[in-house]
């Protein structure tokens, strides 16, 4: 089902949650809402889903304006962020629900419903589970429950309200690659909402990024990491070491703290230069000004190093394994310049060595 | 290792203090007043204490005293739950207010809410008025009665369940919208199923509390014997003739009674807690 959502705002009294998004979502799509706490993510799946109303713009679901379809009639699932089982039904309970509230004319017959609940639990692999009560079984299995609710109704459109949150990191990686399995399996148009970048970058086929109430830039991963929007994207998605930079007739004077200044298409003024770690070479050195402070083994004698220079630390990878206070050479390989009024620009080194 | 069970360290000090003292007071205050209750009507022997209690008199009485309090324990039940939801759901001016009118009939003395009662429902009365034109008489009837013990019964009812209401997430019930449930249907296959252990407590107390309505219930009642005459008031006026073996006869009858009706929603309670855990 396509998914679109034109200009929409919405307010809390005089603050506004959102304002003016639009989203366009293709059918089958799994997109990820990303942004940090209060930039307004979780007000749009209500939206969405039909649990609060926007006071501006439109919302289409399939093509249709869902702006007066209340919750239960828009078929929208949803996994909440903790969960929000019944606690006083069985599991199967939990997912014959949706079907059993429906009115009496499309409610299947009862054989009908059991099975459908047998085939759901399969599907989420907990089928030994379907006696039990919520408050037996595990945060993981409870993550399944949920989804099983959900699916029953056959939704048009999935929302996962951070829905990893809740379960501990080793669990939580392998759930979110089964879910991304199933929706493989499923194809229903699926939207996670989620602060965490890692999660959103690995399920996601494209991830909006929200900042106070926008979406700021809506994309697939990847062209997110190599050309973000805006210094707030930049900064928010994958590791990044910032650092501020004076432009000066064309060059950001990174040499003002000991690195190779930069030539930039862009007018004087305050700047921050966005550095990856895969962008920054350190290498050992004698006599050289950067101090290795930090060191991750990556193994194959390579590492993660941090190293200072200037009063800055600057992250990024070494072909060998320096040992820390080492003396260390620090050499930019690209970086992406967000001038301070606006407009960007993206350095990559042109000698040969780099460009390998 | 010498230290026998008895004299093993617990991490709370003081455990044998104070279950001394528990047990000394609850059997001071309760057990021993509770075993003369029990003792004295044998003074009439036992076929004594099957006649005083067969009086038609206070078989009346006693079916007024539990039937009245069974009924506006019912009431009251939907009223409070009622009550509860817009303590806790709604914002308004004036909720911290009702709030704490809600305590209300906890505090005032019950013979001042009687009295307060009686000249409402009387036939003069500001209610007793009109409800007299459309044929209803209030006061010194049956229904006076109830009335009285709902208002007793209330707060119990309100106090019991509005915890229970302001834990539950609205999450649930969100949750009940987007999988298709109406309104009367999330109320009643996800709000009421957390909330039957609640009210049932609430009824217990409240039912526990308006059986034994004393102060607030004589004025209104009138108590015309055979009609509006209550139990606790048959007891008094028992006492009254000096009457000790009857009065304390017909109190161990309502003891049972409401013992057995109390511990039935027990019993009921725990049913349904064992269904979910």
């Amino acid at each position: 089902m396509t998914v679109e959502v034109v200009n929409v705002v919405r307010r809390f009294g005089a603050t506004a949650a959102l304002e003016g998004v639009s989203l366009s979502l293709r059918p089958g799509e799994f997109a990820a809402l990303l942004g940090p706490s209060g930039s307004g993510k979780t007000t749009l799946l209500r939206i969405l889903a039909g649990l609060d109303f926007p006071d501006g713009g439109e919302v289409r679901i399939a093509g249709a304006d869902v702006a007066a379809v209340p919750a239960r009639e828009r078929g929208v699932g949803v996994v909440f962020q903790n969960y929000a089982l019944f606690r006083h039904m069985s599991v199967a309970e939990n997912v014959a629900f949706g079907l059993r509230v429906r009115a009496r004319a499309h409610r299947p017959p009862e054989a009908e419903i059991q099975r459908r609940v047998r085939e759901l639990l399969e599907l989420v692999q907990i089928p030994e589970l379907a006696g039990r009560y919520p408050e037996q079984i595990s945060g993981g299995q409870r993550q399944r429950v949920a989804l099983a609710r959900a699916l029953a109704i056959e939704p048009q459109l999935l929302l996962l309200d951070e829905p990893f949150g809740a379960l501990d990191a080793l669990v939580r990686k392998e759930v979110r690659r089964w879910v991304r399995g199933l929706h493989e399996r499923l194809g229903i148009t699926s939207i996670l909402v989620t602060h965490d970048q890692e999660e959103a970058m690995e399920m996601a086929d494209r991830l909006a990024v929200m900042e106070a109430g926008r979406i700021v830039q809506f994309d697939t991963p990847r062209a997110l990491l190599e050309a973000p929007a805006t210094a707030f994207v930049a900064g928010f998605l994958g590791e990044a070491t910032r650092l501020l930079v004076r432009i000066q007739g064309r060059v950001a004077r990174a040499s003002e703290f000991g690195l190779e200044d930069i030539a930039v298409e862009l007018p004087d003024g305050e700047a921050l230069l966005f550095l990856r770690p895969h962008e920054v070479r350190i290498e050992p050195a004698h006599a050289a000004q950067g101090v290795v402070r930090f060191v991750r083994p990556e193994g194959a004698g390579g590492a993660r190093v941090l190293a200072e220079i200037g009063g800055r630390m600057i992250e990024g990878i070494s072909t060998t394994e320096p040992a820390r206070g080492d003396a260390c050479r620090i050499r930019l390989l690209s970086g992406t310049v967000f001038h301070s009024e606006g407009g960007q620009f993206r350095w990559q080194r042109q000698e040969a060595w780099a460009t390998r | 290792m010498s230290a026998s069970a008895a004299t093993r360290r617990h991490v709370l000090p003081g455990f044998g203090v104070s279950l001394g003292v528990t047990l000394a007071w609850l059997g001071l205050i309760v057990l021993v007043p509770l075993a003369a209750l029990a003792i004295r009507p044998w003074e009439l022997g036992v076929a004594g204490v099957i006649r005083t209690l067969a009086e038609p008199r206070v078989l009346a009485a006693l079916r007024l005293s539990f039937g009245a309090a069974l009924l506006a324990t019912a009431i009251a039940a939907p009223l409070g739950l009622l009550m509860a939801w817009v303590i806790t759901r709604y914002h308004f001016p004036g909720r911290r207010v009702l709030d704490a009118l809600v305590d209300l009939p906890f505090a005032l003395p019950t013979a001042v809410a009687g009295l307060a009662l009686t000249a409402l429902f009387a036939p003069n009365g500001w209610l007793g008025v009109p409800l007299a034109a459309i044929g209803v008489q209030v006061a010194y009837t049956p229904v006076g009665v109830v009335v009285a013990l709902v208002f007793v019964a209330l707060p119990f009812l309100v106090r019991t369940v509005e915890p229970v209401l302001r834990d539950l997430s609205p999450e649930a019930e969100e949750a009940a919208a987007t999988l298709g449930a109406t309104r009367p249907q999330t109320i009643r296959r996800v709000v009421l199923p957390t909330l039957w252990p609640a009210l049932l407590t609430g009824f217990g107390l409240g039912f526990a509390r308006a059986v034994g309505e004393y102060g607030s219930v004589i004025f209104i009642a009138g108590n015309v014997p055979m009609v509006s005459e209550i139990a606790p008031l048959l007891i008094v006026t028992k006492l009254e003739q000096f009457d000790y073996p009857a009065a304390s006869a017909i109190g161990l009858a309502m003891l049972l009674m409401a013992l057995l009706i109390l511990f039935g929603l027990n019993l009921w309670q725990r049913a349904l807690r064992r269904g979910r855990a």
